[in-house]
Protein backbone atom coordinates (compact mmCIF):
# COMPACT_ATOMS: atom_id res chain seq x y z
CA UNK A 1 0.00 0.00 0.00
CA UNK A 2 1.14 3.53 -0.69
CA UNK A 3 2.17 5.56 2.32
CA UNK A 4 0.88 8.81 0.96
CA UNK A 5 -0.81 9.61 -2.31
CA UNK A 6 -2.43 12.51 -4.09
CA UNK A 7 -5.33 11.73 -6.41
CA UNK A 8 -6.34 14.23 -9.08
CA UNK A 9 -5.56 17.23 -6.91
CA UNK A 10 -6.53 20.69 -8.11
CA UNK A 11 -5.77 23.68 -5.92
CA UNK A 12 -5.65 27.43 -6.22
CA UNK A 13 -5.35 30.61 -4.24
CA UNK A 14 -7.53 33.67 -4.23
CA UNK A 15 -5.58 36.56 -5.73
CA UNK A 16 -6.44 40.04 -4.56
CA UNK A 17 -5.31 43.23 -6.18
CA UNK A 18 -4.74 46.34 -4.09
CA UNK A 19 -7.39 46.59 -1.39
CA UNK A 20 -9.13 43.44 -2.55
CA UNK A 21 -11.26 44.98 -5.26
CA UNK A 22 -10.71 42.38 -7.95
CA UNK A 23 -10.44 38.77 -6.89
CA UNK A 24 -9.88 35.81 -9.15
CA UNK A 25 -8.61 32.35 -8.37
CA UNK A 26 -5.08 31.55 -9.36
CA UNK A 27 -4.85 27.84 -10.16
CA UNK A 28 -1.56 26.47 -8.80
CA UNK A 29 -2.09 22.72 -9.22
CA UNK A 30 -4.15 21.07 -11.88
CA UNK A 31 -5.11 17.38 -11.79
CA UNK A 32 -1.94 16.19 -10.06
CA UNK A 33 -1.62 12.55 -8.98
CA UNK A 34 1.41 11.23 -7.14
CA UNK A 35 1.98 8.21 -4.88
CA UNK A 36 4.89 7.46 -2.56
CA UNK A 37 5.54 3.85 -1.49
CA UNK A 38 7.45 2.85 1.67
CA UNK A 39 11.23 3.12 1.24
CA UNK A 40 10.92 5.07 -1.97
CA UNK A 41 12.87 8.24 -2.79
CA UNK A 42 10.95 10.45 -5.17
CA UNK A 43 12.34 13.68 -6.63
CA UNK A 44 9.87 16.45 -7.37
CA UNK A 45 11.54 18.77 -9.86
CA UNK A 46 10.56 22.06 -11.38
CA UNK A 47 11.26 25.75 -11.58
CA UNK A 48 10.16 28.07 -8.83
CA UNK A 49 6.46 28.84 -9.12
CA UNK A 50 5.55 25.50 -10.72
CA UNK A 51 3.53 24.32 -7.71
CA UNK A 52 6.03 21.95 -6.04
CA UNK A 53 5.81 23.53 -2.60
CA UNK A 54 2.01 23.76 -2.74
CA UNK A 55 1.83 20.07 -3.53
CA UNK A 56 4.13 19.36 -0.57
CA UNK A 57 1.93 21.45 1.76
CA UNK A 58 -1.17 19.58 0.62
CA UNK A 59 0.54 16.20 1.08
CA UNK A 60 1.38 16.85 4.74
CA UNK A 61 -2.15 18.07 5.42
CA UNK A 62 -1.30 21.74 6.06
CA UNK A 63 -4.10 22.60 3.63
CA UNK A 64 -6.88 20.68 1.96
CA UNK A 65 -7.05 20.62 -1.85
CA UNK A 66 -9.95 22.38 -3.65
CA UNK A 67 -10.73 19.10 -5.37
CA UNK A 68 -9.21 15.64 -5.38
CA UNK A 69 -7.99 13.69 -2.39
CA UNK A 70 -4.79 13.21 -0.38
CA UNK A 71 -4.73 9.72 1.10
CA UNK A 72 -2.63 8.52 4.04
CA UNK A 73 -2.34 4.73 4.26
CA UNK A 74 -5.38 4.52 2.01
CA UNK A 75 -7.56 6.89 4.10
CA UNK A 76 -8.56 10.36 2.83
CA UNK A 77 -6.63 12.85 4.98
CA UNK A 78 -9.56 15.26 5.27
CA UNK A 79 -11.64 12.54 6.98
CA UNK A 80 -8.99 11.39 9.48
CA UNK A 81 -10.06 11.48 13.13
CA UNK A 82 -7.86 12.98 15.84
CA UNK A 83 -5.83 9.81 16.37
CA UNK A 84 -5.41 9.41 12.60
CA UNK A 85 -4.17 13.01 12.30
CA UNK A 86 -1.66 12.44 15.10
CA UNK A 87 -0.41 9.32 13.30
CA UNK A 88 -0.13 11.33 10.05
CA UNK A 89 1.92 14.04 11.78
CA UNK A 90 4.19 11.45 13.39
CA UNK A 91 4.63 9.45 10.19
CA UNK A 92 5.05 12.33 7.74
CA UNK A 93 7.47 15.12 8.58
CA UNK A 94 8.45 18.07 6.47
CA UNK A 95 11.53 20.30 6.30
CA UNK A 96 10.81 23.71 4.83
CA UNK A 97 13.07 25.74 2.58
CA UNK A 98 13.26 28.87 4.74
CA UNK A 99 14.77 27.83 8.10
CA UNK A 100 14.53 31.24 9.88
CA UNK A 101 10.83 31.31 9.01
CA UNK A 102 10.30 27.75 10.22
CA UNK A 103 11.50 28.21 13.80
CA UNK A 104 10.36 30.27 16.75
CA UNK A 105 12.99 33.03 17.17
CA UNK A 106 12.36 33.12 20.93
CA UNK A 107 12.93 29.39 21.45
CA UNK A 108 16.31 27.73 21.96
CA UNK A 109 17.58 25.04 19.61
CA UNK A 110 16.82 22.47 22.33
CA UNK A 111 13.23 23.66 22.62
CA UNK A 112 12.77 23.74 18.83
CA UNK A 113 14.05 20.20 18.26
CA UNK A 114 12.31 18.90 21.40
CA UNK A 115 8.92 20.46 20.71
CA UNK A 116 7.34 17.59 18.72
CA UNK A 117 8.76 14.87 21.01
CA UNK A 118 6.24 15.37 23.83
CA UNK A 119 2.94 15.45 21.96
CA UNK A 120 3.94 13.03 19.18
CA UNK A 121 6.22 10.55 20.96
CA UNK A 122 5.42 10.94 24.67
CA UNK A 123 9.06 11.80 25.44
CA UNK A 124 9.56 14.28 28.27
CA UNK A 125 12.22 15.51 30.69
CA UNK A 126 15.60 13.80 30.49
CA UNK A 127 14.43 11.31 27.84
CA UNK A 128 13.48 14.18 25.57
CA UNK A 129 16.76 15.95 26.31
CA UNK A 130 18.82 12.85 25.50
CA UNK A 131 16.87 12.40 22.29
CA UNK A 132 17.50 16.03 21.28
CA UNK A 133 21.25 15.65 21.95
CA UNK A 134 21.36 12.50 19.80
CA UNK A 135 19.47 14.30 17.02
CA UNK A 136 21.85 17.28 17.13
CA UNK A 137 24.82 14.92 16.81
CA UNK A 138 23.13 13.10 13.92
CA UNK A 139 22.96 16.34 11.91
CA UNK A 140 26.58 17.28 12.79
CA UNK A 141 25.64 20.00 15.25
CA UNK A 142 27.28 20.17 18.66
CA UNK A 143 25.68 19.66 22.06
CA UNK A 144 26.75 23.23 22.83
CA UNK A 145 24.14 24.37 20.30
CA UNK A 146 21.33 23.14 22.62
CA UNK A 147 20.95 26.46 24.41
CA UNK A 148 21.53 28.73 21.42
CA UNK A 149 18.87 30.92 19.81
CA UNK A 150 18.16 30.86 16.06
CA UNK A 151 19.78 34.26 15.47
CA UNK A 152 23.06 32.92 16.89
CA UNK A 153 23.25 30.29 14.16
CA UNK A 154 24.10 30.47 10.49
CA UNK A 155 21.51 29.59 7.83
CA UNK A 156 23.10 26.18 7.25
CA UNK A 157 23.19 25.37 10.97
CA UNK A 158 19.57 26.40 11.38
CA UNK A 159 18.56 24.22 8.45
CA UNK A 160 20.12 21.27 10.25
CA UNK A 161 18.14 22.18 13.38
CA UNK A 162 15.00 21.85 11.24
CA UNK A 163 16.20 18.52 9.85
CA UNK A 164 16.87 17.27 13.42
CA UNK A 165 13.33 18.34 14.44
CA UNK A 166 11.85 16.42 11.51
CA UNK A 167 13.85 13.27 12.35
CA UNK A 168 12.70 13.40 16.00
CA UNK A 169 9.41 11.47 15.79
CA UNK A 170 11.01 8.68 13.66
CA UNK A 171 8.91 9.51 10.60
CA UNK A 172 8.31 7.07 7.77
CA UNK A 173 8.17 9.79 5.12
CA UNK A 174 10.14 13.02 5.10
CA UNK A 175 9.22 15.76 2.68
CA UNK A 176 12.31 17.85 1.98
CA UNK A 177 11.33 21.13 0.37
CA UNK A 178 14.68 22.45 -0.93
CA UNK A 179 15.92 21.39 2.48
CA UNK A 180 19.56 20.89 1.58
CA UNK A 181 20.02 23.44 -1.20
CA UNK A 182 21.28 26.15 1.15
CA UNK A 183 23.82 23.88 2.86
CA UNK A 184 27.49 23.67 1.94
CA UNK A 185 28.27 20.85 -0.41
CA UNK A 186 30.00 18.62 2.10
CA UNK A 187 27.10 19.12 4.53
CA UNK A 188 24.67 18.36 1.69
CA UNK A 189 26.56 15.14 1.10
CA UNK A 190 26.53 14.30 4.81
CA UNK A 191 22.79 14.97 5.11
CA UNK A 192 22.06 12.86 2.02
CA UNK A 193 24.19 10.05 3.47
CA UNK A 194 22.23 10.33 6.74
CA UNK A 195 18.92 10.19 4.85
CA UNK A 196 20.13 7.20 2.84
CA UNK A 197 21.19 5.36 6.01
CA UNK A 198 17.74 5.98 7.55
CA UNK A 199 16.14 4.68 4.36
CA UNK A 200 18.17 1.49 4.41
CA UNK A 201 17.84 0.84 8.14
CA UNK A 202 14.26 1.99 8.80
CA UNK A 203 12.68 2.06 5.34
CA UNK A 204 12.11 5.82 5.46
CA UNK A 205 10.71 7.32 2.23
CA UNK A 206 11.50 10.76 0.90
CA UNK A 207 9.86 13.29 -1.31
CA UNK A 208 12.77 15.42 -2.38
CA UNK A 209 11.56 18.75 -3.71
CA UNK A 210 14.36 20.45 -5.62
CA UNK A 211 15.55 22.07 -8.78
CA UNK A 212 19.06 20.69 -8.49
CA UNK A 213 19.43 17.73 -10.80
CA UNK A 214 22.85 16.83 -9.42
CA UNK A 215 21.29 15.79 -6.12
CA UNK A 216 18.52 13.83 -7.81
CA UNK A 217 20.93 11.58 -9.61
CA UNK A 218 22.71 10.90 -6.37
CA UNK A 219 19.79 10.35 -4.04
CA UNK A 220 16.52 9.49 -5.80
CA UNK A 221 15.06 6.40 -7.42
CA UNK A 222 12.16 8.03 -9.25
CA UNK A 223 11.58 11.54 -10.52
CA UNK A 224 8.58 13.69 -11.33
CA UNK A 225 8.90 16.95 -13.27
CA UNK A 226 6.28 19.65 -12.82
CA UNK A 227 5.60 22.69 -14.96
CA UNK A 228 2.84 25.23 -14.51
CA UNK A 229 0.95 23.18 -11.97
CA UNK A 230 0.97 19.92 -13.91
CA UNK A 231 3.13 16.83 -13.94
CA UNK A 232 4.90 16.78 -17.29
CA UNK A 233 7.29 13.88 -16.86
CA UNK A 234 7.63 10.81 -14.64
CA UNK A 235 10.41 8.27 -14.86
CA UNK A 236 12.87 6.10 -12.98
CA UNK A 237 16.21 7.80 -12.29
CA UNK A 238 18.67 6.42 -14.82
CA UNK A 239 22.37 7.17 -14.94
CA UNK A 240 23.11 9.44 -16.59
CA UNK A 241 19.82 11.28 -16.25
CA UNK A 242 17.99 11.62 -19.55
CA UNK A 243 15.04 13.96 -19.30
CA UNK A 244 12.67 14.14 -22.23
CA UNK A 245 10.17 16.91 -21.45
CA UNK A 246 11.10 20.48 -22.51
CA UNK A 247 10.95 21.55 -18.83
CA UNK A 248 13.22 18.67 -17.79
CA UNK A 249 15.69 19.52 -20.54
CA UNK A 250 15.76 23.19 -19.51
CA UNK A 251 16.60 22.15 -15.94
CA UNK A 252 19.30 19.79 -17.18
CA UNK A 253 20.91 22.55 -19.23
CA UNK A 254 21.02 24.91 -16.26
CA UNK A 255 23.22 22.55 -14.22
CA UNK A 256 26.43 24.38 -13.35
CA UNK A 257 29.77 23.16 -14.72
CA UNK A 258 31.94 20.86 -12.58
CA UNK A 259 35.20 22.58 -13.55
CA UNK A 260 36.06 26.16 -14.45
CA UNK A 261 36.93 26.70 -18.07
CA UNK A 262 40.36 27.94 -19.05
CA UNK A 263 39.84 31.45 -20.32
CA UNK A 264 41.86 34.56 -20.95
CA UNK A 265 41.29 37.36 -18.44
CA UNK A 266 38.45 39.72 -19.38
CA UNK A 267 37.32 37.52 -22.27
CA UNK A 268 34.15 38.51 -24.08
CA UNK A 269 31.05 36.37 -24.23
CA UNK A 270 29.45 33.77 -22.02
CA UNK A 271 31.67 32.01 -19.52
CA UNK A 272 29.09 29.34 -18.89
CA UNK A 273 29.21 26.29 -21.14
CA UNK A 274 27.29 26.44 -24.40
CA UNK A 275 23.81 25.02 -24.56
CA UNK A 276 21.60 27.57 -22.79
CA UNK B 1 39.06 57.78 -12.62
CA UNK B 2 37.50 54.49 -11.61
CA UNK B 3 39.07 52.79 -8.59
CA UNK B 4 40.91 49.58 -9.40
CA UNK B 5 41.30 47.69 -6.12
CA UNK B 6 39.34 47.45 -2.92
CA UNK B 7 41.49 45.92 -0.19
CA UNK B 8 40.15 44.48 3.01
CA UNK B 9 43.16 44.47 5.32
CA UNK B 10 43.67 42.40 8.48
CA UNK B 11 40.01 42.44 9.47
CA UNK B 12 39.31 40.93 12.90
CA UNK B 13 36.06 40.70 14.83
CA UNK B 14 34.82 38.96 17.96
CA UNK B 15 31.71 38.46 20.07
CA UNK B 16 31.58 38.40 23.83
CA UNK B 17 29.45 35.94 25.79
CA UNK B 18 29.54 35.89 29.59
CA UNK B 19 32.82 37.74 29.58
CA UNK B 20 34.49 35.29 27.19
CA UNK B 21 35.71 36.51 23.81
CA UNK B 22 34.93 34.36 20.79
CA UNK B 23 37.02 35.24 17.78
CA UNK B 24 34.83 35.39 14.63
CA UNK B 25 37.20 36.90 12.07
CA UNK B 26 40.93 36.58 12.38
CA UNK B 27 43.21 38.74 10.25
CA UNK B 28 41.15 38.49 7.06
CA UNK B 29 42.71 40.20 4.04
CA UNK B 30 41.20 40.23 0.54
CA UNK B 31 41.80 42.22 -2.65
CA UNK B 32 38.83 42.81 -4.92
CA UNK B 33 39.92 44.06 -8.33
CA UNK B 34 37.87 45.90 -10.95
CA UNK B 35 36.65 43.58 -13.70
CA UNK B 36 37.16 40.45 -11.61
CA UNK B 37 35.05 38.07 -9.57
CA UNK B 38 36.66 36.99 -6.30
CA UNK B 39 34.75 34.05 -4.83
CA UNK B 40 34.80 33.68 -1.05
CA UNK B 41 34.03 30.09 -0.13
CA UNK B 42 34.03 28.02 3.04
CA UNK B 43 31.86 25.97 5.39
CA UNK B 44 28.71 27.45 6.88
CA UNK B 45 29.57 29.59 9.88
CA UNK B 46 33.15 30.17 8.68
CA UNK B 47 32.67 33.96 8.53
CA UNK B 48 32.06 34.60 4.81
CA UNK B 49 29.01 36.82 5.23
CA UNK B 50 30.45 38.42 8.35
CA UNK B 51 33.53 39.48 6.36
CA UNK B 52 31.25 41.41 3.97
CA UNK B 53 29.20 43.09 6.68
CA UNK B 54 32.07 43.92 9.06
CA UNK B 55 34.17 45.40 6.25
CA UNK B 56 31.24 47.73 5.47
CA UNK B 57 30.90 48.66 9.14
CA UNK B 58 27.67 46.70 9.61
CA UNK B 59 28.11 44.82 12.86
CA UNK B 60 25.46 42.28 13.86
CA UNK B 61 24.29 42.66 17.50
CA UNK B 62 27.00 41.57 19.93
CA UNK B 63 29.78 41.59 17.34
CA UNK B 64 32.71 43.98 17.71
CA UNK B 65 35.43 44.90 15.32
CA UNK B 66 38.89 44.26 16.76
CA UNK B 67 40.96 45.70 13.97
CA UNK B 68 41.53 46.00 10.28
CA UNK B 69 40.73 48.51 7.59
CA UNK B 70 39.43 48.89 4.07
CA UNK B 71 41.39 50.77 1.45
CA UNK B 72 40.49 51.75 -2.11
CA UNK B 73 43.56 52.06 -4.34
CA UNK B 74 45.68 52.33 -1.22
CA UNK B 75 43.60 55.09 0.38
CA UNK B 76 42.07 54.01 3.73
CA UNK B 77 38.29 54.44 3.74
CA UNK B 78 35.90 54.76 6.69
CA UNK B 79 32.92 52.37 6.34
CA UNK B 80 30.09 54.92 5.90
CA UNK B 81 31.10 56.37 2.52
CA UNK B 82 31.91 52.85 1.30
CA UNK B 83 28.35 51.65 1.63
CA UNK B 84 26.30 52.38 -1.47
CA UNK B 85 28.87 54.77 -2.96
CA UNK B 86 31.84 52.50 -3.55
CA UNK B 87 30.32 49.15 -2.67
CA UNK B 88 26.81 48.03 -3.58
CA UNK B 89 25.44 44.91 -1.92
CA UNK B 90 23.07 42.17 -3.04
CA UNK B 91 21.99 39.36 -0.77
CA UNK B 92 20.66 35.83 -0.69
CA UNK B 93 17.04 36.59 0.01
CA UNK B 94 16.10 39.66 -2.03
CA UNK B 95 12.56 39.60 -0.66
CA UNK B 96 13.74 40.50 2.83
CA UNK B 97 15.79 43.39 1.42
CA UNK B 98 12.69 45.28 0.25
CA UNK B 99 10.12 47.14 2.30
CA UNK B 100 6.83 45.37 1.47
CA UNK B 101 4.74 48.55 1.63
CA UNK B 102 6.93 50.53 -0.79
CA UNK B 103 7.02 50.26 -4.58
CA UNK B 104 10.19 49.59 -6.54
CA UNK B 105 10.16 53.24 -7.65
CA UNK B 106 10.13 54.41 -4.02
CA UNK B 107 13.07 52.10 -3.26
CA UNK B 108 15.05 53.48 -6.20
CA UNK B 109 14.34 57.10 -5.31
CA UNK B 110 15.25 56.49 -1.66
CA UNK B 111 18.62 55.17 -2.87
CA UNK B 112 19.17 58.20 -5.11
CA UNK B 113 18.20 60.62 -2.33
CA UNK B 114 20.70 58.95 0.02
CA UNK B 115 23.42 59.25 -2.63
CA UNK B 116 22.53 62.94 -3.30
CA UNK B 117 21.90 62.34 -6.99
CA UNK B 118 20.09 65.30 -8.68
CA UNK B 119 16.35 64.63 -8.86
CA UNK B 120 15.86 65.18 -12.62
CA UNK B 121 18.20 62.24 -13.29
CA UNK B 122 16.23 59.75 -11.18
CA UNK B 123 13.71 58.33 -13.69
CA UNK B 124 16.14 57.82 -16.57
CA UNK B 125 18.85 56.49 -14.28
CA UNK B 126 16.74 53.71 -12.75
CA UNK B 127 15.12 52.77 -16.07
CA UNK B 128 18.52 52.42 -17.71
CA UNK B 129 19.86 50.31 -14.84
CA UNK B 130 16.78 48.07 -14.93
CA UNK B 131 17.21 47.57 -18.68
CA UNK B 132 20.80 46.56 -18.05
CA UNK B 133 19.76 44.14 -15.30
CA UNK B 134 17.30 42.45 -17.67
CA UNK B 135 14.07 44.07 -16.45
CA UNK B 136 12.68 45.22 -19.78
CA UNK B 137 9.31 46.50 -18.69
CA UNK B 138 10.69 49.12 -16.27
CA UNK B 139 7.62 51.37 -16.32
CA UNK B 140 5.39 48.55 -15.11
CA UNK B 141 7.85 46.96 -12.66
CA UNK B 142 8.55 50.29 -10.91
CA UNK B 143 4.94 50.37 -9.71
CA UNK B 144 5.13 46.87 -8.18
CA UNK B 145 5.67 45.89 -4.55
CA UNK B 146 8.08 43.09 -3.59
CA UNK B 147 5.26 40.59 -2.93
CA UNK B 148 4.03 41.03 -6.51
CA UNK B 149 7.37 39.92 -7.94
CA UNK B 150 9.22 36.60 -8.28
CA UNK B 151 12.55 35.93 -6.56
CA UNK B 152 14.39 36.23 -9.88
CA UNK B 153 12.78 39.60 -10.66
CA UNK B 154 13.63 40.86 -7.15
CA UNK B 155 17.27 39.83 -7.51
CA UNK B 156 17.40 41.62 -10.88
CA UNK B 157 15.91 44.68 -9.15
CA UNK B 158 18.59 44.47 -6.44
CA UNK B 159 21.22 44.36 -9.18
CA UNK B 160 19.52 47.29 -10.96
CA UNK B 161 19.68 49.34 -7.75
CA UNK B 162 23.34 48.41 -7.37
CA UNK B 163 24.05 49.48 -10.97
CA UNK B 164 22.08 52.71 -10.60
CA UNK B 165 24.29 53.67 -7.66
CA UNK B 166 27.28 53.37 -10.01
CA UNK B 167 29.33 51.86 -7.20
CA UNK B 168 32.44 50.31 -8.76
CA UNK B 169 32.38 47.28 -6.43
CA UNK B 170 29.65 44.77 -5.65
CA UNK B 171 29.40 42.43 -2.65
CA UNK B 172 27.13 39.56 -3.68
CA UNK B 173 26.30 37.27 -0.73
CA UNK B 174 24.88 33.97 -2.03
CA UNK B 175 23.04 35.90 -4.77
CA UNK B 176 21.58 32.83 -6.50
CA UNK B 177 21.10 30.38 -3.64
CA UNK B 178 17.36 30.89 -3.32
CA UNK B 179 16.69 31.03 -7.05
CA UNK B 180 15.79 28.14 -9.30
CA UNK B 181 18.54 26.79 -11.51
CA UNK B 182 17.32 28.39 -14.69
CA UNK B 183 17.07 31.83 -13.08
CA UNK B 184 20.41 31.21 -11.34
CA UNK B 185 22.05 30.72 -14.70
CA UNK B 186 20.54 33.95 -16.02
CA UNK B 187 21.69 35.94 -12.97
CA UNK B 188 25.22 34.49 -13.20
CA UNK B 189 25.37 35.42 -16.87
CA UNK B 190 24.24 38.92 -15.95
CA UNK B 191 26.95 39.28 -13.25
CA UNK B 192 29.48 37.91 -15.71
CA UNK B 193 28.50 40.52 -18.30
CA UNK B 194 28.65 43.35 -15.75
CA UNK B 195 32.14 42.27 -14.75
CA UNK B 196 33.35 42.30 -18.36
CA UNK B 197 31.41 45.24 -19.76
CA UNK B 198 31.18 47.53 -16.75
CA UNK B 199 34.41 46.46 -15.12
CA UNK B 200 32.56 45.82 -11.87
CA UNK B 201 34.73 44.29 -9.14
CA UNK B 202 32.68 41.54 -7.49
CA UNK B 203 33.14 39.78 -4.14
CA UNK B 204 30.96 36.70 -4.46
CA UNK B 205 30.14 34.74 -1.32
CA UNK B 206 28.91 31.27 -2.19
CA UNK B 207 28.86 27.71 -0.92
CA UNK B 208 28.31 26.27 -4.40
CA UNK B 209 31.52 25.32 -6.20
CA UNK B 210 29.45 25.10 -9.39
CA UNK B 211 28.86 28.84 -9.12
CA UNK B 212 32.58 29.31 -8.51
CA UNK B 213 33.43 27.21 -11.59
CA UNK B 214 30.98 29.19 -13.69
CA UNK B 215 32.04 32.70 -12.89
CA UNK B 216 35.00 33.20 -10.51
CA UNK B 217 38.43 34.49 -11.54
CA UNK B 218 40.05 34.05 -8.15
CA UNK B 219 39.01 32.17 -5.02
CA UNK B 220 39.65 32.68 -1.30
CA UNK B 221 38.84 29.81 1.08
CA UNK B 222 37.72 30.57 4.63
CA UNK B 223 37.49 28.42 7.72
CA UNK B 224 36.79 29.42 11.33
CA UNK B 225 37.26 33.11 10.57
CA UNK B 226 40.59 32.81 8.75
CA UNK B 227 41.60 32.76 5.11
CA UNK B 228 43.20 29.36 4.54
CA UNK B 229 44.12 29.60 0.92
CA UNK B 230 43.70 31.89 -2.06
CA UNK B 231 44.49 31.51 -5.71
CA UNK B 232 43.29 31.59 -9.32
CA UNK B 233 40.16 29.47 -9.87
CA UNK B 234 42.04 26.87 -11.97
CA UNK B 235 44.61 26.35 -9.21
CA UNK B 236 41.91 25.93 -6.58
CA UNK B 237 40.07 23.30 -8.61
CA UNK B 238 43.04 21.38 -9.94
CA UNK B 239 45.75 21.88 -7.31
CA UNK B 240 44.12 22.76 -3.99
CA UNK B 241 46.79 23.03 -1.31
CA UNK B 242 44.80 23.03 1.91
CA UNK B 243 42.91 19.93 3.11
CA UNK B 244 39.76 22.03 3.66
CA UNK B 245 39.89 23.24 0.05
CA UNK B 246 40.39 19.70 -1.17
CA UNK B 247 37.33 18.64 0.80
CA UNK B 248 35.19 21.38 -0.76
CA UNK B 249 36.36 20.56 -4.29
CA UNK B 250 36.03 16.80 -3.82
CA UNK B 251 32.52 17.07 -2.34
CA UNK B 252 31.52 19.24 -5.30
CA UNK B 253 32.99 16.87 -7.88
CA UNK B 254 31.42 13.85 -6.22
CA UNK B 255 28.05 15.30 -7.23
CA UNK B 256 29.16 14.86 -10.82
CA UNK B 257 30.83 11.53 -10.06
CA UNK B 258 34.17 13.08 -11.01
CA UNK B 259 37.45 13.45 -9.19
CA UNK B 260 40.20 16.03 -9.40
CA UNK B 261 42.31 14.00 -11.79
CA UNK B 262 39.49 14.07 -14.38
Amino acid sequence: MNLLSARHITHGYQARSGIGARANKNIVLEDVSLAIAPGETVALLGRSGCGKSTLARLLVGLENPDSGEVEFEGQPVRRLDKAGRARLYRTVQMVFQDPPGAVNPRATVGEIVGEPLGPLCGLRGNDARDRVMALLRAVQLSEDDYGKYPQQMSGGQLQRVCIARALGPDPKLIILDEAVSNLDLHLQTQMLDLFEALRQEHGVSYLFVTHDLRLVERFCSRLVVMAQGRIVEESAVAQPLALRSPEGKALAQAVLPPFPRARPAHAEGSLLPAGA
Amino acid sequence: MKPLTLSIQNLSAYSERQGVRHSLLNDVSLDIRAGEVLALIGASGSGKSLTCSVSLGLLPPGVRRAGGSVAVDGQPQPPEPLRGRLVATIMQNPRSAFNPVRTMRQHAYETFRALSIPKPEWPSRIEQAMQEAGLDDAARVLDLHSFEMSGGMLQRMMIALALASEAPFLFADEPTTDLDLIVQREILELLDRLRTERGLGILLVTHDMGVVAAIADRVAVMDAGRILERGPVMEIFHHPRHSQTRRLVDAHLSLYRLDRAA
